[in-house]
């Protein structure tokens, strides 16, 4: 399946809503800009994009507490992040605004349940795509490659570029952690400096008392959000933590056209504007991962 | 059983920093409290002033508090210790040393006033009535709670796992994680190894209490 709607529908669309706007200001003169700026696409019957682009309404599940890809804003009482802004595309494709999109919190314990009952549509929430998960759910994309990476000081004083670099380096992580055990494992010349958080990882790193601190890039990134005066990220992930959206199980037509937004995304730059006004306040934008259509 | 027999190295290893940390912690809180004990009965009020202040503020302050200034704090002022073990020791005496202190000093007061008075009638000063007359009977009192402080302090040093020590209970959770179905065994062995360490000590202070009594 190539793009579900053609051009043709979002012209139809933009001209059905320029129509309804300007009836809207010659009746009453109020404006109808926002509603009206997103296309209206057809899709088929009883599809789950048929469903929600009818009801206007869509509900998202993503994390509130994850720095760059979902954190509530206390003012706006609104997440934001990478994920959020993902969310917004997918959403604009099926012609929700973001304003009707209905966020929930969804925490790592009970994003399979969420989506099984149907409490949301889609979950965009820092989520691995893994085999276990797969039973319950399905998974477009991924649209993010998260992993392993290496957070150092500001202007990197030691020019560490990745895991080999660490060889007689003192390296920060968590006693008991998978990416403690992987640098055990595999990059064995790394001496390692175990507390029992993080948070004791980035001040050992701003005294100097380690040279760098390792774990996955997006807990990384929360750290450097709230010092980026002090830390930057090496940028080199070197384990795979593919991120997907999570829709229901065997929902085949609904993630195929996720898959395709995705794809789109990346190819017109959307996906990389979305990053720059997130996480690309702290990290360099990647390259998009390739979707995986299982 | 596996995970602790396939790692007895790193176990060892562990038992031996605990082992390491704490006495070179108990020596530190040994010597510390002794030397507040008699600033505390000094008749030199600043010096008093001074043990009572340490005494309080100290005692008073959790220790992992303690410890993450010890490791965090100090470097801050550009007095920081490289190692994480001499900064965990450090935290271990500094902390203990109010507690030794409180126990030396009930040791000195259960020592009779006539002592002290004779002591000085001989013509001792201060000082050498306290460390030849008074002291000596007042340590023999104290054993059995200075045991209990050493007991508590060995106990304490897991504390260490947080603050990059890799003693018994960083190990213990070091492999927790390597081996989800015997986290049972691993924390069961890691409480036998600080039994090792806590119940040879007992049967050390009970000798040294026999030892050491006096007949009143």
């Amino acid at each position: 399946m190539k793009h579900i709607f053609g051009k043709r529908t979002i012209v139809a669309g933009a001209a059905v809503a320029l129509a309804f706007s300007l009836a809207a200001c010659s009746s009453d003169g109020a404006s109808e800009g926002d509603a009206a700026s997103v296309a209206t696409p057809e899709f088929a019957e009883g599809t789950t994009m048929a469903d929600i682009a009818s009801a206007g309404s869509i509900t998202i599940g993503t994390k509130f507490d994850q720095p760059g890809f979902g954190l509530l804003n206390p003012s706006s009482n609104e997440p934001e992040g990478f994920d959020v802004e993902i969310g917004k595309l997918i959403a604009g494709q099926l012609g929700i605004a973001p304003e009707n999109i209905t966020w929930v919190e969804t925490v790592s314990a009970n994003r399979e349940p969420f989506i099984q009952e149907g409490k949301v549509d889609l979950v965009v929430a820092t989520y691995t795509i893994n085999d276990d998960r797969k039973k319950v759910i399905s998974f477009a994309g991924p649209y993010y490659q998260a992993g392993q990476d290496i957070m150092v000081a500001k202007g990197n004083p030691l020019a560490i570029t990745g895991p080999d670099d660490l060889a007689g380096k003192n390296v920060c992580s968590v006693e008991g952690s998978t990416p403690a055990e992987n640098i055990r494992t595999n990059f064995p010349e790394a001496q390692l400096t175990l507390f029992d958080v993080y948070s004791k990882c980035a001040e050992a790193l701003k005294n100097g008392q380690v040279d760098a601190v390792t774990t996955d890039n997006v807990i990384l990134l929360g750290i450097i959000s709230q010092d980026p005066e002090s830390f930057e990220m090496v940028n080199n992930p070197f384990t795979e933590e593919p991120y997907g959206i999570g829709v229901q199980l065997e929902d085949t037509d609904f993630r195929s056209f996720i898959n395709d937004s995705l794809e789109q995304s990346f190819a017109d730059g959307s996906w990389a504007s979305a990053w720059d006004s997130t996480a690309g306040a702290f990290v360099a934008t990647p390259e998009p991962p390739a979707v995986n259509r299982y | 059983m596996n995970a602790i027999v396939e790692n007895l190295d790193l176990f060892r290893s562990g038992f031996l920093t605990t082992l390491g940390i704490s006495l070179l912690g108990g020596l530190l809180a040994f010597v510390l409290g002794g030397i507040l004990a008699t600033f505390r009965v000094s008749p030199f009020r600043p010096l008093s002033g001074l043990s009572v202040l340490y005494v309080e503020i100290v005692r008073n302050t959790p220790l992992t508090v303690v410890w993450f200034f010890m490791v965090f704090g100090l470097p801050l002022v550009g007095l920081g210790i490289g190692s994480f073990f001499i900064a965990g020791a450090l935290a271990l005496g500094v902390y203990t040393a109010p507690f030794v202190a409180e126990v030396i000093r009930s040791g000195i007061n259960s020592v009779s006033l006539g002592q002290a008075e004779a002591a000085r009638s001989i013509g001792l000063t201060f000082s050498q009535s306290l460390r030849l007359v008074v002291l000596p009977q007042a340590l023999r009192t104290v054993v059995p709670p200075l045991g209990n402080l050493w007991i508590a302090l060995v106990k304490n040093s897991s504390i260490g796992a947080a603050f990059a020590v890799t003693e018994i209970t960083a190990v213990a959770t070091r492999l927790s994680n390597g081996f989800p179905a015997s986290v049972i065994q691993i924390f069961v062995g890691a409480a036998v190894a600080y039994l090792l360490i806590t119940l040879t000590s007992s049967a050390g202070i009970a000798y040294l209490e026999k030892k050491a009594a006096i007949l009143r």
